[in-house]
């Protein structure tokens, strides 16, 4: 039995880490959706988010607050971000909208290094620890990080939210019409500054409660924390169809299971139980998936990334070009 | 309603309206006739504030409205039904219509509408959960109009309502501007074919390559030599 338990561990583990990249690339793709401007400084936003929470958590204030500072903080910095960086260069060609998310994610980076510095703060920061979030929970045989839980949890409810927010809302209404067709929508009387800081806000909450978790994590800061995070969003967001939400939430998960499934099938051999397999597949499984596979993982999910561009560049809840250019 | 003075707009260094200047009555129906790039669309554009005129003036009920960004214009009152329909796709029908009604605030009233254009196009309510992609042209017509009429228009601007499509289908989208004009909707049509636009409205303007170079009582205009060689044919 010991291997279901072991199955079921790592379904929650998949889950979990497929709610933060869900979380991290919606922004992405909102952005995206809109104004076809690859937002990379999405990364260096869930930098200064955890920074956020890690300078209110270091002030004692209890962790509610510190939390609704850390959101209402970065979802500030994403509003000025959109109104300073990428407003005046709306209509200007992808690759300056591109350098300029380049640009600011510098910014944002050399910010928070200058005032971690004035501050005398070491870098790289140990994150707070968080009572509710550490330790592991235990359902019968199966510990999972509490951490984890968490993420799970926090993932479904605010995707569940954003969902009804879409198609429910008339602003949510007029963003995945902004989306599709942003004359059109001006036609119909949308404002589409309000729908575009609109996607920026949303996306920017999103990234603060995945960069919270993140931070746990990884128990500490740097101010070029930003970059993998941003990295996996991207990649989850191709993978299920860059551009709309349904298709980051589906990469999110998906990646978040490519992962997992990658980290645990390496090493399988040694952890199977005697006797449920043959000897010779044991050897077979020991030789050619050892555990030292598992630090190539990343490699295995570009390949899968390359794979996906080759044979379905639209992702999976994307159409196909051909069905598109028709 | 709708004056426009002297309006010139370019696309990048490309002069696309050269000195426009026209005017709409309340209650009445013009039309603007001519060939491909005329500069037809792009007055319409310019009247909802897609584009910017770099001279000249519009004025909408004696306010000066060139450079007002088109949401604020939509508020106004004016409501353009776009030249290639421009429906959302993944949109159900009748999120397309609600975007139509997006700024009212009335929601007794937007149902109302509602169900008035299900009236007009039946065939939008059996098709009301669908997605827009999946409607015939006839259809994505019969809705992009629906869509302009939500917000209560009282200036439609209404850009190539007949191009692709059968001619029976024609009919019944004409039928529905004859309907409107009776119900004293002002209308600013924009047509390439001449011989209908000039039967259903009051007055027309004729351009070419960015000019106004003609305009009339459409019945005059109708048996103008010129006209009738060029655009009717005949």
């Amino acid at each position: 039995m010991n291997l279901v338990y072991y199955a079921l561990q790592q379904l929650i583990n998949a889950l979990s880490i497929g709610s933060l990249y869900a979380l991290m690339a919606v922004g992405l793709a909102m952005v995206f959706g809109i104004l076809r401007l690859i937002n990379f400084a999405h990364g260096d936003l869930m930098m200064i988010a955890a920074y956020f929470a890690a300078f209110a958590l270091f002030a004692n204030l209890p962790l509610p607050l510190a939390i609704g500072i850390m959101i209402v903080g970065t979802i500030l910095v994403g509003l000025i971000m959109e109104r300073v960086a990428y407003r005046p260069i709306r209509g200007a060609p992808d690759v300056a909208a591109l350098l300029t998310s380049f640009a600011v994610g510098q910014i944002l980076q050399n910010g928070t290094l200058l005032i971690t510095r004035l501050l005398q703060k070491p870098s790289p920061l140990a994150f707070p620890v968080i009572g509710i979030l550490s330790g592991v929970f235990a359902f019968g045989p199966i510990t999972v990080p509490r951490v984890n839980v968490v993420s799970l949890i926090a993932g479904i409810v605010l995707l569940v939210l954003l969902s009804l927010f879409v198609t429910r809302s008339n602003l949510g209404l007029s963003m995945r019409a902004a989306a599709e067709d942003l004359h059109a929508a001006q036609l119909m009387g949308i404002d589409i500054n309000r729908v575009i800081a609109t996607a920026f806000a949303i996306g920017s909450g999103l990234a603060a409660v995945a960069a919270l978790l993140y931070a746990v994590q990884a128990g500490q800061l740097t101010p070029y924390m930003g970059f993998t995070p941003v990295l996996k969003a991207f990649i989850a967001a191709v993978i299920g169809g860059f551009g709309t939400i349904a298709g980051a939430v589906v990469g999110g998960y998906a990646l978040g299971a490519l992962e997992v499934f990658l980290t645990a099938i390496p090493g399988i051999g040694d952890i199977l139980p005697p006797g449920l397999v043959s000897p010779e597949v044991q050897t077979f499984l020991k030789t050619w998936l050892p555990g030292s596979l598992t630090s190539y993982r990343d490699a295995f999910v570009f390949v899968a990334l390359i794979l996906m561009l080759l044979f379905r560049p639209g992702g999976i809840v994307g159409r196909r070009e051909r069905e598109e250019m028709q | 309603m709708l004056e426009l003075r002297e309006v010139e707009v370019y696309y990048g260094g490309i002069r696309a309206l050269k000195g426009v200047s026209l005017t709409i009555a309340d209650g009445e129906l013009v039309t603007l006739i001519g060939s491909n790039g005329a500069g037809k669309s792009t007055a319409l554009k310019t009247i909802s504030g897609l584009l910017r005129p770099k001279a000249g003036t519009i004025l909408y009920n004696g306010q000066r409205i060139e450079g007002t960004s088109p949401h604020h214009i939509v508020g106004l009152g004016v409501s353009h039904c776009p030249e290639g329909r421009r429906i959302f796709g993944q949109l159900t029908v009748e999120e397309n219509l609600r975007l139509g009604a997006v700024q009212r605030r009335d929601r007794d009233g937007v149902k109302a509408d509602l169900e008035r254009v299900y009236g007009l196009f039946p065939i939008l309510k059996q098709r009301r959960q669908q997605s827009g992609a999946t409607l015939s042209g006839g259809e994505q017509q019969m809705l992009a109009l629906s869509r302009a009429l939500m917000s209560r228009p009282k200036l439609l601007l209404l850009d190539e309502p007949s191009l692709g499509l059968a001619p029976l289908l024609v009919e019944t989208i004409f039928n529905t501007i004859r309907q409107l004009k009776d119900e004293k909707t002002t209308i600013l049509l924009v047509e390439q074919n001449a011989r209908l636009a000039l039967d259903v409205a009051d007055r027309a303007y004729v351009m070419e390559t960015g000019r106004i170079t003609l305009d009339g009582p459409a019945a005059e205009l109708k048996h103008n030599p010129q006209v009738e060689h060029t655009y009717l044919g005949t």
